[in-house]
Formats: structure tokens, C-alpha cells, sequence
């Protein structure tokens, strides 16, 4: 299934509520939580121990207008608006970790 | 909202007379604002005009008075750069007049 | 300017993802006009705030990071960023679109203690 972040790692639990209740599938970080796959960042080493159980995607423009599009870590896909409907539609269900 | 005709083609504007979309803006459009606004615009108008579109470009906000006012005289020049000079070119305020002129919003904290 | 308060606007929220920093940067800016003592403080997400490089057309909002430079117009020259909260987001002062003072938290408690005014946002 995917799961669906919104929130900054650092201004809220959701992050941490989502890794530890899911089961697997794909997470996609949008608006404050792109934050949270930029080098750097504190969620980092909580994002990397993840990444053998979930596939991890960010919304591009989302991270591009916080002016990051060049920290995107590593193992991280980037998707544009097209990305995000394809991953709702290829996928049965879906959690918004509002 | 309200729309304005200039040259043949429509343009919308707030309730206040300000154009809503920034890139409409064509020297038409600002010779019509002055006709609203009783100016006719001399070099001296379009002077502070460009200034302002510029700022608007570098800053992304229309300046308060008191700071239009210091930049205009580092750049045009000491003697433009006093509210005498700029309340004669646009006596019902320079913010709130050159602003609707320059095609930009009402400056922030602007009454 | 002996009558003047010292007035700070704390900032803690992340830009576009709510309308905190936009509101506090249009308060910032109508506060200006008042010739008062105004810092700005930076603390927790409010650090993206100043955040070089942000582009915004891909999310249809405003970029209104360019006005962040307009501050030194209107006499506003004390912005303070909060050290921890740079470090746990991997950010350094070359990062920021403008010049900033960098404070330790336990020094931007202190500076927020010697204010009149605090405005939060």
C-alpha cells in the first residue's frame, strides 16, 4: 500500500507513527515532509534503516520550491504530479499520515 | 473584482483598482491607471514606474513609502529622493498611486 | 528612538507548508513602519525560511523568500538563527539568502527574555 507524509520530521510525530505501524509498500513525502529525505537531516539514519522495507518517493516540486532539489538523499525516487497519480492508481490502498 | 478595457482587450482588477495579474501589465495599461488616478505621466512618472517594477522583480513586494523614498535617491539621485518630490509627482501617495501604475499590488502595511 | 520597544518575531514553522512565515514576514514588514527595535528569530523549521534557492513555480505559490533581502531596506538587520536547529537539519549559514547571527539555543532563550513584545508565529 502507500503511505502518503505531509509533515515536517521535526515538528511532528507522523514520520515516526508511519515507519512504526506500516508494514511495508511505498512512502511519498509531500510539502513540509520532503524535508525529511534531504542530506543532513536529522531523519536521515531513521530514513536509511527503512529503506529495506519500504520504497521511498518525494514530490519534486514540493522539494524544489523549499530549495532543495539538490540534497535529495540517496535511494530516495523523485516524482513530479504524473508520479503521484501513478502510485495511487498502482496501489490497492492508500494512509495520509495527516 | 472588477475589469478594465484598454486598447481593445479586458484586464482584471481588485475592488480597489489594482490589477490582479502582474504579467497583464503593458504601458497601456499604465497610462490608463494615471487617467483614473488624474496623472499625466511624464518622464519623471515613469522614472519612479520602472524603479518600482524593478524592485518588484528583485524583492517580490512593493516598498513602503519611507523605503521607496530612500532607494529612489540612492538610485535617481538625492534630490528625487524626498517625499516632497515624490507626493508632487503623485499627490494622493506615491505608494499607493505609482504602485496601481506599475501594475503591482498595494504595498504591504500601505492604509 | 529612546521610546523605542524591542519587539522579536519568533518563527518556527517551515515555508508554503502552512501560512505562518508569510503571515509573520507581512507583520514584519507593516512593523517597519513603526521605527522600532524588531529582531528576528529563527528557530526549529523556521530556519528553512531563509533557505537559499527556493523555486516555486512547480507548487503554483508565491516565492516570497526574495523579500527576506528587502529587510536591510527597511532597517531590520538583526535576524538570529538557532545553532541545533541548523545542525538537526544539515543546514550552514552559507545556506541562507541573507546574513544572519547564529545562537545558540540556550543564548536565543536569553536574547527572547530581554524583549518587550514577542510575537509568535
Amino acid at each position: 500500500m502507500l503511505h502518503i507524509i505531509n509533515q515536517s520530521p521535526l515538528n511532528s510525530s507522523t514520520l515516526d507513527t508511519c515507519l512504526n505501524t506500516a508494514a511495508g509498500g511505498d512512502i511519498l513525502f509531500i510539502e513540509d515532509a520532503v524535508y525529511a529525505v534531504t542530506k543532513g537531516n536529522a531523519a536521515e539514519a531513521k530514513l536509511k534503516a527503512a529503506m529495506g522495507k519500504f520504497k521511498l518517493h518525494v514530490l519534486l516540486p514540493d522539494l524544489e520550491a523549499r530549495g532543495l532539489g539538490d540534497r535529495l538523499m540517496d535511494g530516495v525516487t523523485g516524482v513530479d504530479y504524473g508520479g503521484f497519480v501513478d502510485l495511487t492508481s498502482n496501489n490497492k490502498t492508500c494512509q495520509s499520515w495527516l | 473584482m472588477a475589469n478594465i478595457e484598454v486598447a481593445g482587450k479586458s484586464y482584471e482588477t481588485d475592488e480597489e483598482g489594482y490589477l490582479v495579474n502582474l504579467a497583464d501589465w503593458n504601458t497601456d495599461i499604465a497610462n490608463y491607471m494615471a487617467q483614473t488616478e488624474s496623472i499625466t505621466m511624464t518622464e519623471q512618472h515613469w522614472e519612479v514606474v520602472n524603479f518600482l517594477r524593478e524592485y518588484f522583480e528583485e524583492y517580490q513586494i512593493a516598498p513602503a513609502v519611507r523605503v521607496l523614498t530612500k532607494a529612489i535617491g540612492k538610485k535617481l539621485g538625492a534630490e528625487k529622493g524626498t517625499s516632497e518630490y515624490l507626493y508632487g509627482l503623485f499627490p494622493y501617495g506615491p505608494g499607493k498611486q505609482a504602485c496601481k501604475i506599475a501594475g503591482l499590488p498595494k504595498p504591504t502595511g500601505c492604509i | 528612538m529612546s521610546d523605542a520597544k524591542k519587539f522579536m518575531f519568533v518563527n518556527r514553522k517551515a515555508p508554503y507548508g502552512t501560512i505562518y512565515a508569510l503571515e509573520s514576514l507581512e507583520v514584519v514588514l507593516i512593523t517597519a513602519a513603526f521605527d522600532q527595535d524588531v529582531s528576528l528569530a529563527f528557530l526549529d523549521d523556521g530556519v528553512y525560511q531563509l533557505k537559499k534557492g527556493q523555486q516555486t513555480k512547480g507548487i503554483e505559490t508565491k516565492n516570497f523568500s526574495p523579500a527576506y533581502r528587502a529587510l536591510e531596506d527597511y532597517d531590520i538587520e538583526k535576524l538570529y538563527v538557532e545553532k541545533e536547529a541548523m545542525a538537526a537539519r544539515g543546514l550552514t549559514e552559507e545556506d541562507f539568502l541573507v546574513p544572519v547571527t547564529v545562537l545558540s539555543r540556550a543564548e536565543m532563550g536569553k536574547l527572547m527574555d530581554e524583549q518587550d513584545v514577542v510575537l509568535s508565529f
